[in-house]
């Protein structure tokens, strides 16, 4: 009997093994340097069982010359190679293999931690290198050991002001930041089918705070339906009894709108522990919660008042800003006063759009409050979308549930 | 495989936004990285890597898959890092580039002499040799052949 990751990798726990890569894909942020290993080995030609895809999303625009220049190179490459591209503003590069791309079972490997978020879709992904990526440009195959699994058990239904967002920083807190070192994490039992695929990308993408190589789901209703509605297709994968190495149990009525304190995403508060703390910025979008679901709730929550501070709201693609744009969700959020930025990842890793001051502090729907990640000498507490609403009307960290 | 060097100590989950910083990741100049590497962390550390081990604690390396870090590491002159621990797509990292990670939890005596050997599968530091486990034959030969570039070089 065998965990996800097992069946998908087609070997037990432990073993290394060698397996082509069904769809491989790079951002401008590596795939720079994954072009500069490639031309060093002296390649010339890709591998030919894989859809291989660069996406540009983590200096969009381009902030200077410099970062220009390495884009024109790796756009050029992209085209000649007849890799799938997307340019600026067509959005984050975990989004767009989410909207258009992975199916269940795949293997899938992205140069970027965040690579883990196409689990939710029952696939195997994980995060590489630069070279590593090269090298599956060259070959269309890596090498994995495949992972002990961890089982996240999931009863219950969110309830509240609660989001996913809750839930994942629950068990970032609960495991810790290498808590789940290599290990692949499978969020399993009857809390799952209550959670959509949105709710679903935020606790993969989670998964690699906990040091972990993989987040999965296996495929359900709720999966076939997203995929159909995508234009996809798949089929769903029942759970087998299997050995965790290591395994939790939340219950999600249990679950209360959390906020993770600067410099680490496991340490974990209540929010209301921290109400009263003055920002100077709010931030929502990235690969965790930039989807449509997010700016329609962010919207809800703001709509008709004003926000206190300075709001940047950065869709996690184009399709999330034109539906947005459609139903009007976008109009609600700019005449509460917050701006919007190009889809991407924003000022999550502090390049631009949206960078911190010294001593200046954010509230964030990102996934990482590492010391001076958005700018120097700038604090991130990171929360829910609904506690990033309530702070950003009070200009002050706010819980949810009080408003 | 063989090295030796200058113990380096530093505390436990060191991520990659602090071995560079997100701001000098846009670049080909790696002398940036060689100069700016754990600035955030300390800026006087940089100058003092020069045929250092960096003797850590657990966990070193999480978080972004920047490669930047390890190349970074490389470039100041670090011959090894030794942990307890490492994320795994830096672990990955550091082999692609030739940079030899050792997992054993060793006690640091900033500035003591640390030796290693890959091969025969010890660490010797304040005179006590200790046990490592060795890597996977794979790996073994992309250190070997000074990383995954050169490793393909030979044998495409």
């Amino acid at each position: 009997m065998s965990t996800l990751s097992e069946r998908i990798l087609g070997a037990p726990a432990g073993d290394y093994v060698d397996r082509n890569v069904d769809r491989a894909y790079a951002h401008d942020g590596t795939g720079f340097l994954a072009l500069e290993a490639w031309k060093k080995i002296g390649c010339d030609t890709l591998g030919d069982h894989t859809q291989y895809y660069i996406q540009f999303d983590h200096i969009v625009p381009a902030n200077n010359s410099t970062t220009a220049t390495l884009q024109h190179e790796l756009r050029e490459f992209a085209k000649k190679m007849s890799m799938q591209f997307s340019d600026i503003g067509c959005g984050i590069c975990h989004q767009l293999m989410c909207e258009d791309a992975v199916l269940p079972g795949e293997i899938v490997v992205g140069a970027d931690s965040h690579s883990v978020t196409p689990g939710a879709f029952g696939a195997f992904a994980t995060g590489v290198g630069a070279t590593d990526m090269a090298a599956i440009w060259l070959t269309g195959e890596t090498w994995f050991k495949v992972p002990a699994s961890a089982g996240i058990h999931l009863s219950g239904k969110l309830a509240g002001a609660a989001e996913a967002k809750d839930l994942a920083l629950a068990y970032v807190g609960k495991l810790g930041m290498d808590g789940a070192t290599s290990q692949a994490l499978e969020f399993v039992g009857e809390g799952v089918h209550s959670l959509s695929m949105d709710e679903r990308f935020v606790l993969t993408n989670l998964s690699v705070e906990t040091g972990a190589k993989a987040g999965l789901f296996y495929a359900d209703d709720v999966t076939i339906r997203y995929l159909r509605e995508q234009g996809r297709a798949g089929a769903v994968q029942a759970p087998e009894p299997c050995t965790y190495c290591q395994e939790i149990d939340l219950d999600l009525a249990d679950i209360v709108p959390l906020v993770a304190v600067p410099h680490r995403v496991d340490t974990v508060r209540p929010v209301g522990d921290l109400a009263g703390l003055a920002i100077d910025q709010v931030f929502v979008g990235t690969c965790t919660n930039g989807r449509y679901s997010d700016l329609a709730r962010f919207a809800r929550l703001v709509k008709g008042k004003k926000v206190a501070v300075r709001t940047i709201v950065v869709p996690a693609s184009a399709a999330v800003l034109t539906k947005a744009i459609r139903t009007g969700v976008l109009a609600d959020i700019v005449e509460a006063g917050c701006t919007i930025g190009t889809p991407g990842c924003g000022p999550c890793i502090g390049y631009h759009m949206g960078v911190l001051g010294e001593g200046e502090v954010c509230l964030s729907t990102a996934n990482r409050n590492f010391k001076n990640r958005m700018g120097v000498g700038g604090e991130i507490y990171l929360g829910s979308v609904a506690t990033a609403a309530a702070s950003a009307l009070k200009g002050e960290i706010a819980s949810p549930e009080a408003s | 495989m063989q090295g030796r060097g200058t113990a380096v100590c530093l505390p436990a989950d060191i991520d990659t936004d602090l071995v560079i910083a997100g701001r000098y990741l846009r670049t080909k100049d790696r002398s940036i990285w060689a100069t700016r590497v754990f600035e955030d962390l300390d800026p006087a550390l940089a100058p003092r890597l020069k045929g250092a081990v960096i003797v850590a604690g657990k966990n070193f390396g999480c978080g972004s898959s920047r490669e930047q870090a390890a190349i970074a590491l490389r470039e100041a002159g670090v011959v090894a890092v030794i942990a307890p621990s490492f994320a795994r797509i830096f672990f990955r990292n550091a082999i692609n580039i030739g940079l030899p990670l050792i997992e054993c939890d060793l006690p640091c005596e900033e500035g003591s002499e640390v030796a290693f050997d890959l091969t025969e599968g010890w660490v010797e530091a304040g005179g006590q040799r200790h046990p490592i486990r060795p890597l996977s034959a794979r790996m073994q030969e992309i250190l070997r052949a000074g990383g995954l570039v050169e490793y393909w070089r030979d044998h495409r």
